[in-house]
């Protein structure tokens, strides 16, 4: 009978709930120019070895310094490379990179949290005060440590920016375990004999992808970032990599002479940054219950 | 005072564990310090054997570190590797321009943030607030490096209103609002929200209906009862400043403890980089205890809980 029911009913009423959640995500005007212009500098990434006017690594020497024209947008580096096709370019490198950071702090800071949390007590009171000391670092000063210890470059930026944002996904898994642990659903997979482990993974974390969704989102934005930043301090990606960071790097020297070496690459960063945070924005108001009435 | 001395004996759990921390973590950077310090110059295995135990590394790792423990709990730090100074002197050096900076950025980023913040939440859902809401998204999402860069080209070369380097109070502006944007975005938005709640409250409503005018309302009622979660990472800001703006310093070439933390680091200076870090952590402890008390001269019921 219930199953009758269910059948008759669900399908209907799902696929309702994710039209009306799309409607509401994408339906404001503040998430549908951050999805624009995300979509927009990531197909620019996708399609620049095909699309963009130049190799973004073709020097052309006679070209050195030239301010942007019609024939290069954005003007030229002191190498004459084309900053246009760099920028498109350095999509490449700067959002998967700052995706890959967000990815690796976030898997590693649930499983973390998730541990903190469903252990409980003295592993769960030290686990937290690490993290607490961890958090009262300012990012980039770990993300500079851990560098120093493993050496200067991309990959290395990735792990160092990871590890620096690492606690505030276990923070905020540990707390919503908390909130799951003492309910019935927990205490029947017990009850049943399933382990730990599985009870974590199977039962605890399905109930925090919510608030990983809205956090890794919200995440997004500083790690691109905070990688960038790495990059400007030259401790990230190298030249002639055309990441934005790094194209800021080497415009720095030439701002007077040449100021759009900086302003593009940084364009760019500023405009992706700020889109990741518009829709993470919003995601967190519509998948938060409370904010439903404010807006 | 009692709640004040609590704060305080917390601390030294702390300071142990980030001092141990650090230690571990400087153990594991690779490259010599004799090596780094010597940058090159060629020089004799007696010489080097020589620095070594000056600077008592060749005494075991064990003994380094309770030696260091050991002085610090005397309030002696210990020397600079390359300079050959105490570190607390370096660091108080160093402390004046990190300081200014970090007052300049406050006073910009607070004003700011106050501001765009009040005005949004006292007309939500306005295009006002749109407004005030946008352009503090854009001041979270802004590279400090990109803005710093952008402020020297437009108000240093172009227009040459300012000093593009060097100290003083005109030096001060541009890297201060490169500092103040990013917190008065953040801030912005905490106040904003704050408002918007305080202004549903029934004392709003009250002070509304006792007829007061509406500045005295917003200012007096709803503002001074909106200010906790604001203040809260108005506190994290001020900590994370007194430690120096990384990036800011970097950009302007400013002398700060940023730029020390970051050189120290490389170059494996472990006294300077164990001192810094003991500063940073005090500094964090010290401001947050004082935001504690802050919340009781802000929301008196606060300070009734904290004597029950």
């Amino acid at each position: 009978m219930t199953a009758l029911v269910d059948a008759a009913v669900r399908p209907r009423r799902r696929r309702s709930a994710t039209g009306r959640f799309m409607r509401r995500m994408f339906l404001h005007p503040g998430a549908l120019t951050g999805t624009i212009i995300f979509a927009a500098l990531v197909i620019g990434a996708i399609v620049a070895p095909v699309l963009a006017p130049y190799d973004w690594n073709e020097t052309d020497v006679g070209m050195r310094l030239s301010a942007p024209s019609w024939e290069h947008l954005f003007g030229t580096d002191l190498h004459g490379r084309d900053i246009f096709s760099r920028v498109m370019a350095g999509g490449r490198y700067s959002i998967t990179v700052g995706v890959a950071t967000v990815v690796l702090s976030l898997v590693v800071g649930s499983l973390i949290g998730i541990a903190l949390g469903y252990l409980g007590g003295r592993i769960d009171a030290w686990g937290t005060r690490m993290l607490d000391v961890l958090l009262g670092f300012p990012a980039i000063v770990v993300a500079i440590m851990v560098v120093s210890v493993m050496g200067v470059g991309l990959v290395n930026a990735i792990i160092a920016v990871a590890i620096a944002g690492m606690p505030r996904f276990a923070r905020v898994v540990r707390g919503a375990v908390l909130q799951v642990r003492e309910q019935l659903f927990v205490e029947a997979a017990r009850a049943l004999g399933a382990s730990d482990i599985r009870i974590m993974l199977k039962h605890l974390l399905p109930n925090v992808v919510p608030t990983l969704v809205v956090l890794g989102t919200l995440d997004l934005g500083s790690a691109i970032l905070s990688t960038a930043t790495l990059s400007f301090l030259g401790l990230g990606a190298q030249p002639p990599t055309p990441e934005w960071g790094s194209m800021l790097n080497s415009g720095r020297e030439y701002m007077r002479y040449a100021p759009w070496m900086m302003i593009f690459p940084g364009l760019a960063l500023f405009l992706s940054v700020i889109a990741v945070n518009l829709i993470g924005d919003r995601l967190s108001q519509v998948l938060d219950p409370r904010s439903k009435e404010t807006r | 005072m009692r709640f004040v001395i609590r704060k305080i004996l917390g601390l030294i759990p702390l300071l142990l564990f980030t001092w141990t921390l650090v230690f571990a973590v400087m153990q594991v950077i690779p490259g010599d310090p004799v090596n780094l310090m010597l940058a090159g110059v060629p020089a004799s295995e007696e010489v080097r054997a020589n620095e070594r135990k000056r600077l008592g590394l060749d005494r075991p790792i064990v003994e380094r570190y309770f030696h260091f423990l050991g002085r610090a709990i005397q309030g002696d730090l210990g020397e600079g590797f390359r300079s050959r100074q105490p570190v607390s002197t370096m660091i108080l050096e160093q402390a004046r321009p990190t300081l200014e900076l970090a007052a300049g950025g406050l006073v910009v980023g607070l004003t700011v943030g106050l501001i765009l913040g009040v005005i949004a939440g006292i007309r939500p859902n306005t295009w006002v607030d749109t407004v005030c809401m946008v352009l503090a998204l854009v001041g979270v999402s802004l590279p400090s490096f990109w803005i710093g860069m952008l402020l020297i080209w437009i108000f240093g070369t172009m227009l040459m209103w300012v000093p593009i380097t060097g100290r003083g109070f005109s030096a001060l502006i541009l890297p201060s609002i490169t500092v103040g944007l990013f917190i008065a975005g953040g801030f912005a938005r905490l106040v904003r929200a704050s408002v918007i709640e305080a202004m549903g409250q029934d004392y709003v409503r009250t002070a509304k209906a006792k007829g007061l005018p509406p500045v005295k309302v917003v200012l007096k009622h709803a503002l001074r009862n909106a200010m906790i979660p604001p203040v809260t990472l108005l506190g994290i800001q001020i900590a994370v400043l007194i430690g120096g703006a990384v990036v800011t310093e970097n950009v302007f070439a400013r002398p700060g403890l940023g730029t020390m933390l970051v050189e120290a680091v490389l170059a494996k200076d472990m006294p300077l980089v164990q001192a810094l870090i003991v500063y940073k952590t005090a500094a964090y402890v010290i401001i947050n205890t004082m935001i504690d008390i802050v919340y009781g001269a802000i929301d008196p019921r606060i300070r009734v809980e904290q004597a029950a």
